[in-house]
Parts: C-alpha cells; sequence; structure tokens
C-alpha cells in the first residue's frame, strides 16, 4: 500500500524545550490512523507540522510522496484542496451560515455555478446526518455534536482522499460520540478516505483506528491495535491498560 | 469529454469516462446540460471506466433522476456506483434536498405595523436592560464602598496604568500639535489688528477649559472604550463572563467596576497632562513665531486665565470618565453568539462613547454659561 502521509524526522522545539526529536510517521492509503499522546506531548503541533501550518526545525513531511515542508506559497495552496481538516473546538467561522462554511472551501479552489454549489453543499451537509433546514443557522446555534458534523462537512466540501482530524468526539456525549465514530466509518468506506485522527478516546480508537501511533518522548511508536495494547513501554501500557481502559473492556467483554 | 453517447435502437448508450471529480464538475455539468435525452426510451450508463468523486456522483445523480421524469428507462452496464447508492441512501434517510432559503435569527418579515412594534418593544427592553445595568454598577459600588476589598485595588491599578500611563505619549503628541495649530490660526487673525498679545489668551483659555479635556477623553474613547468592549465581549463569547456567574463573581464587580474607577482616576491625571503640554506648546509657537519671550507669555497667561480656568475643564474629565466607561463595558457585555457581533459592539462602544462625550460637553458650556464662570 502506498503511503499517504509521510513524515521523516522531524525536529520541532519551543525554546528549550524540544517536541519531536526526530520523529517518524507514516499513514497508508485507505487505513484510518490514531494518533495518541499525553497532553503536552505535542500532537497539536504534529498536525500543524503536517498540514503545513508550522515550519519544523528539521526533518520533511510528503504528502502523496510531495515535500510540502519546502514548497512555494502556491503550490502549498493546491495541495491544501486535497485534504480536509476539523479542529477540536470546530473552528466554524461564527459570522457564516453554515451552508456558507461548507461553500467556503468551493468558492476558494473551485469556480462553481451558484446553484450547484450550493446543491453540493446541501449533499455535504446530508452525507454527514444533518438535515438540510440547519444550512441556514449560524454556529453559535448549534449543539456541539452538529458543530463537529458541520466541521467534517466543511472538511469534505472539496472531496479530498485524506481527512485530518483534531479530537473528533471530545466533548461529545458518549451516545453522540459513537454515532460519529458509526458515520466516520461509513464515510471512511464509502469514500475511500484515508484519515489521520488525533483523539483520546479509547472507544473511538478500537472502533474506528486501524493503526495506532503513539507520540512517546518526542518520537513516535507505531502498532497495530493488538500490537499496541500489549506494548511494554510504561506510557503506553498505563494509557492502554489503566483503569479506564480496564473499564472500557469490561464493560464490553472485550 | 467526460461522456461519450452511441444510439443503439431506441437504447442511448453512456460511456463516463475520466475524471469525474470536483474539480471537473462546472464542465461535466455543461456536458451534462447539453445531452438530448429526449429521444431515448432506455438509457444505459457505464460508469466503469470513470473515476467517480461525491460530487462527481451528484451530477450523475441528477442526470438519472432528470432521464427517470422523462420517462427514460435507466440501467446501468454492471453494478451501479457505490457512491450513487450512498447518495441515495442519504437522500432516503433525511428531507429532500430544498434550495436553501438563507435564514437569519430575525422572524420572518411582517407588516410594518408589526415591524414597528417589535422594534419598539426592542428598544424599550434595551432601555430597561441598560437602566438595569446602570443600577447593577451603583449596587456594586455601594457595596464596594462598604467592604474596600470589593473595590478590588489592584485591578484598579492595572486599569489606570493600561488607559492612563500608556496614553501619556499619545495624548500629549496630540495636545501639544492641537495647542501649537490653536496658537498659529490665532495669531494669523489677530496679526491683523496687532492684538498678537492676545493669542496667549486664546490658547490658555481654549485649552484649559476645552481641548484639553475634550481631546483626551476622544482619544481614550478611541483607545480604551474600544479595549473595554473588546475585552469583555472576548470573554463572554469564551464563556468567561458565564463563568464568573457560576462561581458567584459578580461580573460587574470585578470586569465593570475597576474599569470604571480606574478611568475615573486617570483620565483627570491624563487631562493634567494634555494642559501642561498644550501650554508649553503654545509658549514655544509665541516665542518662535511672535517674538514673545517665555517670561511674558507666562505673565499675560496668568493674567488671561482666572481662578476657576482650570478647574472647569478638570472637572467635566470624571463625567466624560464615567460615560466612556459605561458605553465600553456596557458594550462588551452585550456581545453574544458571533465575532461578528464583537466587531459591531465594539465600534458601536466607541461611536456611542465619543458622542456622549461631546453631547455631554456641550450641556457643561451651557451650565457654565448659565453659572457665568
Amino acid at each position: 500500500m502506498a503511503a499517504v502521509v509521510e513524515v521523516r524526522g522531524i525536529v520541532n522545539r519551543f525554546g528549550a524545550q524540544t517536541v519531536h526529536n526526530g520523529l517518524d510517521m507514516q499513514v497508508n492509503e485507505g487505513e484510518v490512523f490514531g494518533i495518541v499522546g499525553g497532553s503536552g506531548s505535542g500532537k497539536s503541533v504534529l498536525l500543524r507540522t503536517i498540514l503545513g501550518l508550522r515550519q519544523p526545525q528539521a526533518g520533511v513531511v510528503l504528502l502523496e510522496d510531495r515535500d510540502i515542508t519546502h514548497m512555494r506559497q502556491a503550490e502549498l495552496h493546491a495541495v491544501k484542496a486535497r485534504y480536509g481538516v476539523t479542529f477540536q473546538q470546530g473552528a466554524l467561522f461564527s459570522s457564516l451560515t453554515v451552508l456558507q462554511n461548507i461553500q467556503l472551501p468551493m468558492l476558494e479552489h473551485l469556480r462553481l455555478p451558484d446553484p450547484l454549489r450550493d446543491e453540493l453543499a446541501l449533499l455535504k451537509l446530508q452525507v454527514v446526518g444533518l438535515p438540510a433546514d440547519a444550512a441556514g443557522k449560524y454556529p453559535s446555534q448549534l449543539s456541539g455534536g452538529m458543530v463537529k458534523r458541520v466541521a467534517l462537512a466543511r472538511a469534505l466540501a472539496l472531496d479530498p482522499g485524506l481527512l485530518f482530524l483534531d479530537e473528533p468526539t471530545s466533548g461529545l456525549d458518549p451516545i453522540s460520540a459513537a454515532a460519529f465514530d458509526e458515520l466516520l466509518i461509513g464515510l471512511q468506506r464509502d469514500l475511500h478516505l484515508t484519515v489521520v485522527m488525533i483523539t483520546h478516546d479509547l472507544d473511538t480508537i478500537f472502533r474506528t483506528c486501524d493503526r495506532v501511533g503513539v507520540i512517546v518522548e518526542g518520537r513516535m511508536i507505531t502498532d497495530t491495535l493488538d500490537g499496541i495494547v500489549h506494548n511494554t513501554q510504561p506510557w503506553i501500557r498505563a494509557y492502554f491498560q489503566g483503569e479506564r481502559a480496564r473499564l472500557r473492556g469490561g464493560l464490553h467483554g472485550a | 469529454m467526460y461522456c461519450e453517447t452511441q444510439l443503439q435502437g431506441g437504447q442511448l448508450v453512456l460511456t463516463l469516462q475520466g475524471e469525474w471529480q470536483v474539480a471537473n464538475v462546472t464542465q461535466i455539468a455543461i456536458e451534462l446540460q447539453a445531452l438530448d435525452l429526449q429521444s431515448a426510451r432506455q438509457l444505459q450508463i457505464d460508469a466503469r471506466a470513470a473515476r467517480l468523486d461525491l460530487s462527481g456522483a451528484w451530477l450523475l445523480h441528477r442526470l438519472v433522476q432528470r432521464a427517470r421524469t422523462q420517462g427514460a428507462q435507466v440501467e446501468f452496464a454492471g453494478a451501479a456506483p457505490e457512491l450513487l447508492t450512498l447518495i441515495g441512501k442519504t437522500l432516503a434517510a433525511g428531507t429532500p434536498v430544498v434550495t436553501a432559503a438563507p435564514l437569519s435569527d430575525e422572524q420572518s418579515p411582517a407588516t410594518a405595523v408589526e415591524g414597528l412594534g417589535r422594534r419598539t418593544v426592542r428598544r424599550i427592553m434595551q432601555g430597561q436592560a441598560a437602566l438595569a445595568f446602570l443600577g447593577h454598577i451603583c449596587v456594586s459600588l455601594g457595596r464596594g464602598l462598604l467592604h474596600w476589598r470589593r473595590l478590588h485595588p489592584v485591578s484598579i491599578a492595572r486599569h489606570i496604568y493600561d488607559t492612563g500611563i500608556t496614553a501619556v505619549p499619545i495624548v500629549s503628541l496630540i495636545a501639544f500639535l492641537i495647542a501649537v495649530i490653536l496658537a498659529y490660526i490665532g495669531a494669523q487673525q489677530l496679526l491683523q489688528f496687532g492684538a498678537d498679545i492676545f493669542v496667549v489668551d486664546l490658547v490658555t483659555i481654549g485649552t484649559l477649559r476645552e481641548l484639553g479635556v475634550l481631546l483626551t477623553a476622544i482619544i481614550v474613547a478611541g483607545r480604551s472604550g474600544s479595549a473595554y468592549a473588546a475585552e469583555i465581549g472576548a470573554m463572554r463569547l469564551n464563556e468567561e463572563v458565564d463563568a464568573l456567574h457560576a462561581t458567584g463573581v459578580d461580573p460587574v464587580e470585578v470586569l465593570v467596576l475597576p474599569r470604571l474607577l480606574g478611568l475615573i482616576i486617570a483620565l483627570p491625571l491624563l487631562t493634567v497632562v494634555a494642559d501642561v503640554v498644550g501650554l508649553i506648546g503654545g509658549g514655544l509657537l509665541c516665542y518662535g513665531l511672535l517674538d514673545m519671550s517665555l517670561v511674558q507669555y507666562m505673565g499675560r497667561a496668568e493674567d488671561a486665565i482666572s481662578s476657576t480656568t482650570f478647574w472647569v475643564g478638570l472637572v467635566k474629565a470624571p463625567v466624560f470618565a464615567v460615560l466612556i466607561a459605561i458605553a465600553g463595558t456596557w458594550c462588551g457585555m452585550r456581545v453574544r453568539g458571533s465575532s461578528r457581533e464583537l466587531g459591531r459592539l465594539t465600534t458601536l462602544a466607541v461611536v456611542q462613547a465619543i458622542f456622549f462625550v461631546i453631547l455631554a460637553d456641550a450641556l457643561f458650556a451651557v451650565l457654565f454659561m448659565e453659572l457665568d464662570i
């Protein structure tokens, strides 16, 4: 399988503090890859580096075999149409309606006739499981679960093959989170997406991810779900075999 | 070409090819629009060679719909594309796709009378809320005077620094320039009568009574009135104000009162700075342009101003401070929902503050004239 995202030897430093120290990561086409790590381990910094929002001190990021760390702005702009991103708090534009939020990437990257753009945006809205009458609402009128779904619809606006999700289920109740997981699995299958997600939610990891990368001491330890659960590294063991993980296993009988 | 057509008997065979992707949908839509489906009783679609994404599939979905409404039979060579099935499922699950009429949180347009009524009621409610806000400030102030800790002296000091000390350079510069301009214009006119000594009267009385305090207030309204509205507004968007409420802390006490008291202290001090710098500016111009010695300037200035001139200007400063602080904090407190609202109310805070300052200045002018000061 071809690597869609490849990160080689990333170094990120803030002053004297080194967040990433030669981090490697590889995401293959068609898989759901989970990024896990403690608070402050640099998950969001890693995501910002992969998205080209941050220039690392060393190392390269390849998206579909193209190096984005040494790319001119115009090329990077074109690359940005090839992936979709959702942010932790949704980051919906509060002065735009839901429909306008979804249309913003289309306006930036495509020239579409207005009716067709409306139709496509409404389709995206319904694909993520929202009713069409949510289209005219403003972000402040939406519930937390709806915000996450609109953010997903906006990320899907340009039909990207690659999706980055930053904590897609944080702040949702377990039922909404589970529904979001199912939605994601369905979309990933139907739209043949490659998904990279940062998450803390053990349920989401076990339900959706094919492989998991754990950031420990500035590097990444990558393994399949089965492999990572039996990893002996102390932090990983504490994470996947701690009280909450055991509780989950007990409840699910796994 | 994204599709090729072949007519076989009554059957139209449509072979899709190439990238049916979002980047090309405009092109594809035009191509499909040109298709003549009237002649075909049967439509066979072969999508096996095309690379579809969701947007491309949507166009195919529309084509199938169009053919069906025109009475043609649609079938696929091989299986129908999965994405088409996904769209079918999605539409069946949800409400039908309608063209979205952009809604707003306003009610639908009503009759003129109803609109007038709504506006009136809204204005009255706004007025009531503003009055309640003023009352709330008075109560908090009263409570603060009983327990001085509730006045949050550290917080007041911070606001005196932010609105007062950091504003000294810009206030000084503006006061200096305005005094120079005033003296220059005055000198030009008064020289015609040989009454150039009265330039001193113009500059000193003008600066001390009106311009010093008024310009300072306008600068502070622009600097700090907007800052108050933006700070409190951002806290509201961030639910920090709700968090204060929930903790049992009175937001008016910790957010509004320190800003109000800080400005009441800072604005008079800034006015004194502006007065001093203005007088210096006038003196330098008289020295440079009118060959008046500084001793002469000071002597004339002492004659020109009466004992009340300085205080008549300074007494307005705390009043202006109250108006600016209340306009800023009240606008900040009303922010909710979106960042656009934050911008609108920050603008409103500055406009209202400047308007109220000038209005109050006019009322002061009338009052002092009546009192013959």
